[in-house]
């Protein structure tokens, strides 16, 4: 056979010119100096527009783009002014006074006015997305928004409902939904009526830090530094977020430098980064809380005593220490940290005894509990830590698996026995988890009210509701707060809730990388303050 | 006179039955391929429709109240008789409206072809490495069955089977990217380029291969060859674990014909008589192999494409069904099915130039 020399030749030659041209390409890998070049896992965007941004990574990019009244202190998470120098609220409740900030524009030169500012509201209660909801329940509808929100000069006017604790408007007000667009241009692209709907999809119009340059769905994000950005210029020019969907590619490019920060890596991926110079990794807290919930149409989750017996089965530390290390920290109270009047201690530990002792006394006998989880990793590892503490105390647990959404169908059809979740919280005030933990109005089947946690697992929280819907009313922040801390000592005392973690989130960044604020559990990420 | 006028008009007439016969092969298969994509229609539908996961309230979220789960499940259709529904659902998609994703609102058809022509340049190199490399290899194999080089092609084919892709491509990545630096990373482009491209390359074919050698970008053409070369090899590869079992089976069945005993007696260099006659002979059914290994590849290669962060099909159509994100899967699904139908015409097609008995 006399080809096969004549083969490797080609073959030879092909892998060296190959190489050749692509080597130098290569070996330039590292990332330029002006650009912050993230790694993140962005597929679930919908829209970058405001109005209709709701996940993760859209907020993140709106965090950037666009500003609202109230903002938050991306290092102290602490309210600011934002657009708005200050504001006030009348003797009666429902009259809000915001005086615009002066000298602000927005990225296309145009001043920012409290007319903008007053569309901006109109618009997002008008177009009606999936963000919609936050603005709404302050009373504002498509058709009284026009009049509850005016705005002339530097004055915004903002009428609310019901006289609700001011601090639950201001907190809703940083939310995404609530960020001020340029309305001259917003104006420009309405394409039959969608108020620009579909054109804020790939453009931005707001004051924020930098301009939204080009967003190819799945690939990745650029955005662009406006010159006269109100808070002082964003350092880094540009920012390419670039969607790396596995975590060990990402750890990869982190290692090489050709990204500078890597925000979807898992534990593991950051236990191999240890003693790496080159990398530091950040922790920090998300929204998303643990939680288990038993439906009490089964009357044994009814009982006391046998809640309570669960509650000290449960190996909260060990699971944070091992199986959800860098994962989660131990949280057991509904207000994520960093919320108003968000409970930190953490009084329930593993105590296989206690659990026992109080099984005994709740008089129920072989207790079997069905636990409903969804077939993810980490699910499964917690209700098997759970399943066999639960075991170890006296109490059997089925596993009983399935897909996300077929999971999510059954509990909010009431049809679960016993189920592990997880709860997002929707804005940044506390009567979003408030609401829907501690509060069920109408218990009955008919009601359907699948919004609320507690009505899916037919829990009537008493007095709670009550409490609760005056917590969102208190216009005392302080008593306010602490109206909050006790709904929950007595909801993780007495309800079918046991929550166990909070969410954590490690961030990977060169060394050479500061100023990077991931936002905690009440903000976006913010990159204008990024130096490297 | 009558042989003469029975001579034209029987040349006439075999030119019509030609022509005739042609016409009604041609109507045969467009039939056949028509009634296949109202098959593979019908078999997604029924899927979509018998899953137990709910399209309304994927679309409506968390907070959605029992009224307007009612009010939209009215809207989209889902009261109607499954018949009817179907019905709609062929009507719209011959009008090349594959519907709605339920995630974004974007047109499905719309979304499908973003991602379309990433996936078409890495299954197109993908194939041409696997054809380039697996042929000789199984060609190699055959001529010397049961030697140390026929065993070495037969291991590395077989470790092309049986390694798990992901695994063979996160290897990959870690010493040719991590380790050597000789190739680039995930994503089609280093970050440098991703922020010029739509600046400084017209999109042609969304192809970056092409159209920065389209625009004479050379830069940008180096810098995509390096980041598509490595996941093109791990498809590559994988194709030609099968192509060269398959070259090597068919042509070890050719050289042990007379007519090959017949050239070499005749004294035919052996690089003849292989690449020659035993090839043309090969040559038919190893189209269908190549074949079916692109549209294998052209479905997209989900997992590579998660490692490698490749914008493709594979990852759209995967992530759309997680999230239950139906019109997307099935829109995905068929645009599969029609490459496939496509890709079976064209092999039928090269099967005739290749085969004069079949013409």
């Amino acid at each position: 056979m006399s080809f096969l020399p004549l083969a490797r030749k080609a073959g030879a030659a092909t892998l060296a010119a190959l190489l050749l041209g692509a080597a130098p390409a290569a070996l330039m890998a590292a990332t330029p100096a002006d650009t912050l070049v993230i790694a993140a896992a962005i597929d679930d965007i919908v829209s970058l527009d405001p109005a209709e941004a709701y996940e993760f990574s859209g907020l993140d990019v709106v965090n950037n783009t666009y500003d609202g009244l109230v903002e938050i202190n991306p290092a102290t998470l602490a309210l600011e002014p934002g657009l708005a120098e200050s504001w006030s609220v009348a003797d009666d409740g429902v009259t809000y006074t915001f005086k615009m900030k002066a000298g602000v524009t927005f990225a296309s030169g145009n001043p920012v006015t409290a007319e903008a500012a007053a569309y901006s509201l109109q618009r997002a209660v008008k177009v009606n997305k999936t963000p919609a909801f936050i603005l709404n329940q302050f009373g504002w509808t498509a058709e009284n928004v026009d009049a509850m929100i005016t705005g002339a000069g530097d004055t915004l006017t903002l009428k609310v409902d019901k006289p609700f604790a001011p601090t639950f408007l201001y907190n809703c007000l940083t939310a995404g939904v609530a960020s001020i667009v340029d309305a001259e241009t917003v104006k420009t692209h309405d394409v039959g009526g969608d108020m620009a709907n579909e054109w804020l999809k790939n453009n931005s119009a707001g004051t924020g830090a930098y301009v939204l340059k080009s967003y190819k769905p799945n690939e990745g994000v650029i955005l662009e530094a406006r010159p006269g950005y109100w808070r002082g210029d964003a350092i880094l020019k540009n920012v390419f977020i670039q969607h790396i969907p596995e975590a060990a590619t990402e750890r990869l490019q982190i290692e090489k430098g050709d990204v500078d920060i890597a925000r979807a890596l898992t534990p593991t991926d950051v236990a191999g980064l240890e003693g790496n110079a080159d990398v530091s990794v950040v922790t920090d807290v998300g929204g998303q809380v643990y939680y288990l919930s038993f439906n009490q149409k089964n009357e044994m989750y009814k009982n006391a005593k046998f809640l309570d017996a669960m509650r000290w089965a449960i190996d909260y530390q060990g699971m944070a220490d091992t199986i959800m290390k860098g994962a989660v920290i131990p949280h057991q109270s509904f207000l994520p940290q960093g919320y108003l009047g968000a409970l930190d201690d953490l009084p329930y530990s593993l105590d296989i005894e206690k659990a026992k002792a109080l099984l005994a006394e709740s008089g129920v006998k072989d207790p079997v509990v069905t636990l409903t989880v969804r077939n993810a990793a980490d699910r499964m590892d917690i209700s098997q830590s759970i399943q066999n503490t639960f075991g170890q105390a006296g109490i059997k647990v089925d596993l009983k698996v399935g897909e996300g959404a077929e999971v999510l169908k059954d509990y909010r059809a009431r049809l679960h026995d016993a189920t592990l979740q997880t709860w997002g919280p929707d804005y940044p005030d506390p009567n979003t988890n408030s609401s829907t933990f501690a509060e069920n109005p109408d218990n009955s089947d008919e009601a359907g009210a699948t919004g609320y946690l507690a009505w899916r697992n037919a829990y009537d929280p008493g007095a709670m509701t009550a409490a609760s819907q005056a917590a969102v009313m208190e216009r005392d922040p302080e008593k306010r707060k602490v109206m909050y801390a006790d709904i929950q000592k007595t909801h993780r005392e007495t309800s079918p809730f046991i929550l166990m973690f909070q969410q954590a989130r490690q961030t990977a960044m060169r060394s050479n990388v500061q100023g990077f604020y991931a936002g905690g559990a009440v903000d976006a990420a913010s990159f204008w303050l990024v130096t490297k | 006179m009558a042989p003469v006028n029975s001579a034209q008009s029987s040349d006439a007439a075999a030119q019509s039955s030609a022509a005739l016969r042609f016409a009604s092969q041609s109507a045969n298969t467009l039939f056949s391929l028509f009634i296949t994509f109202i098959g593979l229609l019908a078999v997604t539908f029924l899927i979509s429709r018998v899953i137990p996961i709910d399209p309304v309230t994927a679309i409506l979220g968390e907070r959605a109240t029992g009224e307007q789960i009612a009010a939209l499940t009215q809207k989209l259709g889902l009261n109607d008789p499954l018949w009817k529904q179907f019905g709609i659902y062929v009507w719209d998609v011959f009008h090349g409206d594959l519907g709605q994703s339920v995630r974004t609102r974007d047109p499905v058809l719309t979304e499908i072809g973003r991602y379309f022509p990433a996936t078409l340049e890495l299954s197109t190199l993908g194939i041409l490495i696997g054809v380039i490399v697996g042929i000789p290899a199984g060609v190699l194999g055959a001529t010397k069955p049961g030697s140390w080089r026929d065993l070495f092609v037969r291991l590395v084919g077989l470790m092309g089977y049986s390694m798990p892709v992901f695994w063979l491509g996160l290897m990959g990545l870690l010493l040719f990217y991590g380790e050597l630096g000789w190739v680039g990373g995930p994503g089609r482009l280093d970050s440098m380029y991703e922020m010029m491209i739509d600046v400084t390359v017209p999109p042609v074919t969304h192809m970056i291969l092409i159209d920065t050698a389209l625009a004479g970008e050379w830069d940008m053409f180096w810098n995509a060859l390096s980041h598509i070369i490595l996941p093109a090899s791990l498809l590559g590869y994988l194709s030609m674990a099968y192509i060269s079992r398959m070259t090597r089976s068919f042509m070890m069945n050719e050289l042990g014909q007379e007519y090959i005993t017949t050239a070499r007696v005749k004294g035919m260099p052996e690089r003849r008589v292989v690449w020659v006659h035993a090839m043309r002979n090969v040559a038919v059914p190893l189209i269908t192999v190549v074949a079916l290994s692109y549209a294998y590849l052209l479905e997209g290669a989900v997992l590579t494409e998660t490692i490698f962060a490749w914008p493709g099909l594979g990852r759209y159509i995967t992530d759309a069904l997680l999230v239950a994100d139906m019109p997307a899967v099935l829109g995905g699904t068929i645009v599969v099915g029609a490459v496939y139908i496509g890709i079976n015409m064209l092999s039928d097609f090269l099967y005739r130039l290749a085969d004069p008995r079949a013409r």
